[in-house]
């Protein structure tokens, strides 16, 4: 299976409030919510660490989900955001570092 | 509800500013005759300073700013300014009259991921629009600034401030939004200027003409909602907060003076001597302001409208009292349902002859 590197945008809006990431496309204006799993990946979506590792790392350890449950719905949770653009993917580590996490 | 919505109802119980309006600068190209602000530079804040307090800002967690003015392109940092507002994050509204935008600024935008670009236009006829803005031109220049912006992809709304200069004239601006395809909104709000001054005052449209806009399905919608009779006031109603300012939103100042708004020039405290948490945690008077529950208004919360009203209580503040009645808010509400506003009675109650001729004999 190829390795996935996932980055934050720039074209977006977004901020911690409550403890739950609050991220408005740029493109679409279109927004999210994300819980404290989702804003753990998103916060760790440097551009060069690998999606597989972010979960097992910070996921699986931090918040005590099963390998697999959670290798799954991180999977999909990036897939959506990509659609929105709201994060970039791509199989090798991106070049430029993504903006600092709000 | 909408995640919007519930956003501001997590900032509300948090005490977030979720949404602030900067002025970076009261100068402006234009001289607009029904402009509330004074335009000589009085020592804007710097570089550095508006940089400082955009940090603080995303540090107390406002998503939405408003970067507006004066022109905000006055200023020769302000595509600085609005690169750090962007590289945090926030959600940029620039406010502008698009005069100075061309294509390289728009792209500028654009490339920056601002959110909306709102510019002013009163009339698609020059000869009224540029008779507002005291500025020969200026409505051909802004006209350009839109089209520019949208063929970047940037959304556009065109602001529609209406007085008795422009009247009659909001169907053709309407229309030309429709052309533009951008958004389109109208205010016949007429602020009295900041320093309080109401000379400006008599450019606001007659009641007749309010009436007029209010019954106007093309502007409101469903009229028969719009303008439907207030339903009788539920205790929620009455602990109800008038609105967002000071509660979850603010307005600074080009010289960092903070306000509840930029509707609301209550002097709450400057940042030029304070951080904007201190300010907006402990100053009186936001605290003063949050205390403010519908059921506390002497006038108003006796008013058959105050469930539904717009109430600002910026312009009541204005007025004399920020828990006195808004006289304009009260002539909308009456000519939006042909009611007359608590506040109107007791003027005209008191407005009656002051003596009473009775003959002694029965």
């Amino acid at each position: 299976m190829t390795e996935k590197y996932i980055a934050r945008s720039t074209a977006i809006a977004a901020r911690m409030l409550g403890g739950e990431m609050m991220i408005m496309s740029a493109v679409d204006s279109t927004f999210f919510t994300l819980n404290q799993v989702a804003t753990a990946i998103w916060q760790a979506a440097d551009g060069r660490t690998p999606l597989a590792e972010i979960v097992a790392r910070i996921v699986c350890e931090e918040f005590d989900v099963e390998p697999e449950v959670a290798r799954r719905d991180a999977e999909q949770f990036v897939d959506e955001l990509a659609q929105h653009g709201i994060l970039l993917v791509s199989d090798r580590p991106f070049e430029n570092p993504p903006v600092e996490a709000a | 509800m909408s995640l919007v919505q519930e956003m501001n109802e997590r900032a509300l119980a948090l005490g977030v500013p979720l949404g602030v309006h900067l002025d970076v600068t009261y100068r402006c190209n234009e001289r607009c005759i029904h402009c509330y602000l004074e335009h000589d530079d009085h020592g804007e804040m710097t570089t550095a300073e508006i940089k400082d307090v955009l940090n603080q800002l995303a540090e107390a967690g406002t998503f939405f700013l408003t970067l507006s003015g004066g022109e905000v392109l006055m200023r020769r940092d302000f595509f600085e300014i609005l690169e750090h507002a962007r590289r945090l994050l926030f959600s940029v509204k620039i406010k502008t009259n698009g005069v100075m935008i061309r294509e390289v600024e728009a792209r500028r935008m654009r490339n920056l991921g601002v959110e909306q670009v709102q510019i002013s236009i009163y009339s698609r006829r020059a000869e009224i629009h540029d008779a507002i803005t005291k500025l020969p031109g200026s409505l051909k220049r802004s006209l350009e600034a839109i089209r520019f912006l949208k063929s970047q992809g940037l959304k556009v709304t065109i602001a529609n401030v209406l007085m008795t200069a422009n009247l009659g004239e909001h169907d053709g601006v309407q229309a030309l939004a429709g052309e533009l395809g951008v958004s389109y909104t109208l205010d016949p709000t007429i602020t009295p200027k900041i320093d309080g001054d109401t000379s400006i005052l008599n450019l606001r449209i007659s009641g007749i003409e309010l009436n007029e806009v209010f019954h106007n399905k093309n502007l409101v919608g469903n009229v028969e909602e719009f303008c439907a009779p207030p339903p009788p006031p539920g205790d929620d109603v009455m602990e109800g907060l008038p609105c967002s300012a000071g509660h979850t939103a603010a307005y600074i100042t080009p010289y960092g003076d903070v306000f509840p708004c930029v509707q609301f020039p209550l002097p709450s405290g400057n940042l030029r001597r304070q951080k904007f948490i201190d300010i907006w945690r402990e100053s009186p008077e936001l605290n003063d302001v949050r205390s403010i529950r519908a059921k506390d208004l002497p006038v108003c919360s006796a008013c058959s409208h105050v469930g539904t009203c717009t109430r600002c209580p910026g312009l009541a503040y204005m007025e004399g009292s920020m828990r006195g009645p808004s006289t304009a808010d009260c002539q909308k509400s009456f000519h939006r349902t042909g009611i007359p506003s608590a506040n109107m009675l007791r003027k005209t109650r008191t407005s009656g002859p002051l003596i009473q001729i009775q003959s002694l004999v029965e």
